[in-house]
């Protein structure tokens, strides 16, 4: 065995490396991506606990708060028209609407101490205010999964894989715009980023 | 996040290290007491007393990962959540909440009748554990702060804690056992000896000694490494809490509620003690710093886990500073 042979076995060697190297970090990333999409579904499931939560609430609290007709009203055309939405963006305004109308309905609530008395409206109240926090913890998982995706995909060499096999990218929830800070408003939409 | 996947990482490694590090104590108990019944001029041909403590030490790790979170859940009396309770179904709620937090499964969730605040879990990892908290939180903590402990047990789930902490406790406990068994048995083979007269030397003198020793220090070895464990645990669970909830504060807040119930949680046995949030003996040891309150605590002082999840929310580390 020359010298030829030498460094034909190298060669081999470090293909086979290689070789295992790209399946082992295609794999990751494949996980990874089903992750993102079961984060995903996650935030679906809680939107619709919602969805079927609100009608019982609207009709627990609708006697004791007679004066807040209007208040009632607005709740229940923003959660039927969040249920009826079309796509992503879409759905991601709807149900921002939906968190407004609701969080306001919580407000006015205060001012009404017999309602808090009542042993069925304190319970679905409290099942609605926890909906509300997993659909918050939820899209904060999903951040974290998403941001732990794209850098997987951005850093060297793991990006040589991921752009032979054509990864994406995935957005996060984020505050567009400085007005809507006080009120977090999400995009809930997956699209590849520009430059991916 | 990556030093949380490499922490777990990390932990199931050191799993893999204190197991070892248990099965040398183990063998090195057994070798001891072969040698001595060696040089009694008793020998069997193998080393029973070897394989003996050996036998002993995997059933009791065998067991605790097979039902032993069942046996923890039912020495502290701990019930299943009844949701029609209204507390319990906030419970209910803020456990589901922070397995959604996490992206794990939720664990099975247990209340313990006890008016002291005290929460722990168990289990042999996020595929099969169990949260526990006492009557006395649900009643003391508002929603925030019993979601922050909730979080803090839920790292411990997520961080692989509590198979660690399991394992570690049941070696903890054989070598305990097999030392106490040490202690009767030299006792024996002392009163045997003087009888037969059939002195094994200088060999035997010095089989002796070490075993007196081991049989001494074991024990005592293994709940120290036990305690270094659970202590090192309690203040990555505070961090990873507080990672789920971002809200570092509602623990601050529940910690020191917690610490001002000075008494013991009566309902929560000592073998318990390095799986709860906070010490269940009621001691003092976790109000001091020190070398000496280091080794025998389970539990970092309170008064160092607040003040660092207060600095995690940019606060003075005791809300009288300014």
């Amino acid at each position: 065995m020359g010298a030829i042979g030498g460094c034909l076995l190298i060669l081999v060697i470090g293909a086979i490396f290689c070789a295992i190297w790209a399946i082992w970090r295609y794999n990751g990333l494949i996980g990874l991506r089903n992750q993102v999409a079961n984060a995903w579904k996650q935030i679906d499931v809680q939107l619709k606990r919602r969805h079927d939560l609100i009608p019982n609430l609207v009709s627990a609290v609708k006697g004791e708060m007679q004066f807040e007709q209007d208040t009632l009203e607005k709740v229940i055309q923003a959660r039927n028209s969040a249920v009826a939405a079309r796509g992503v963006a879409d759905a991601a305004e709807k149900e921002n609407a939906l968190t407004q109308t609701l969080s306001r309905l919580f407000a006015l609530a205060e001012n009404y101490p017999q309602l808090k008395a009542n042993e069925s409206v304190r319970a679905l109240m409290e099942e609605l205010s926890s909906t509300e926090n997993r659909i918050g913890f939820a899209r904060q998982f999903y951040n974290d999964i998403a941001t732990r995706f794209n850098t997987a995909q951005q850093v060297f060499p793991d990006n040589l894989i991921a752009q032979t096999f054509k990864f994406q990218t995935v957005e996060l929830f984020e505050i567009k715009d400085a007005a809507e800070r006080a009120v977090p408003k999400v995009d809930l939409s997956i699209r590849p980023q520009p430059g991916a | 996040m990556t030093n949380l996947y490499e922490q777990q990482k990390r932990n199931i490694a050191n799993t893999r290290l204190f197991i070892t590090g248990f099965v040398l104590l183990l063998v090195f108990l057994g070798l001891s007491a072969d040698g001595m019944l060696y040089a009694g001029g008793f020998s069997p041909g193998l080393p029973i007393a070897t394989l003996g403590a050996l036998c002993v030490g995997g059933m009791s790790a065998w067991w605790s990962l097979h039902g032993g979170d069942r046996a923890v859940l039912e020495s502290t009396r701990a019930a299943p959540l009844d949701p029609s309770d209204p507390p319990q179904r906030v419970l209910d709620n803020v456990v589901e909440e922070m397995a959604i937090a996490s992206g794990l499964p939720k664990p099975a969730v247990y209340v313990i009748p006890d008016a002291d605040p005290n929460a722990f879990a168990t289990g042999t990892g996020p595929e099969k554990s169990s949260i526990a908290v006492t009557r006395g939180l649900l009643d003391k903590l508002d929603r925030d702060e019993l979601q922050a402990v909730v979080s803090h047990e839920m790292s411990h789930v997520r961080n692989f804690d509590v198979r660690l902490m399991t394992v570690v406790a049941a070696l903890a406990g054989a070598i305990l056992l097999l030392s106490d068994w040490g202690r009767r048995g030299f006792g024996w083979g002392l009163g045997r000896r003087r009888d037969s007269k059939a002195g094994g030397g200088i060999a035997g003198l010095l089989f002796a000694f070490v075993w007196i020793v081991s049989i001494l220090l074991a024990p005592f070895v293994a709940q120290l490494v036990a305690m270094a464990v659970s202590r090192q645990r309690e203040y990555l669970a505070d961090a990873s809490g507080a990672q789920l909830t971002r809200n570092p504060l509602a623990l601050a807040s529940a910690l020191e509620k917690i610490a001002a119930e000075k008494g013991p949680t009566p309902s929560i046995k000592q073998g318990v003690a390095h799986l709860c949030i906070e010490d269940p003996r009621g001691g003092t040891l976790e109000q001091k710093d020190g070398w000496f309150a280091n080794l025998f605590a389970t539990h970092p002082p309170m008064a160092k886990r607040i003040a660092l999840l207060r600095e995690m929310a940019y606060q003075p580390a005791s809300p009288t500073q300014k």
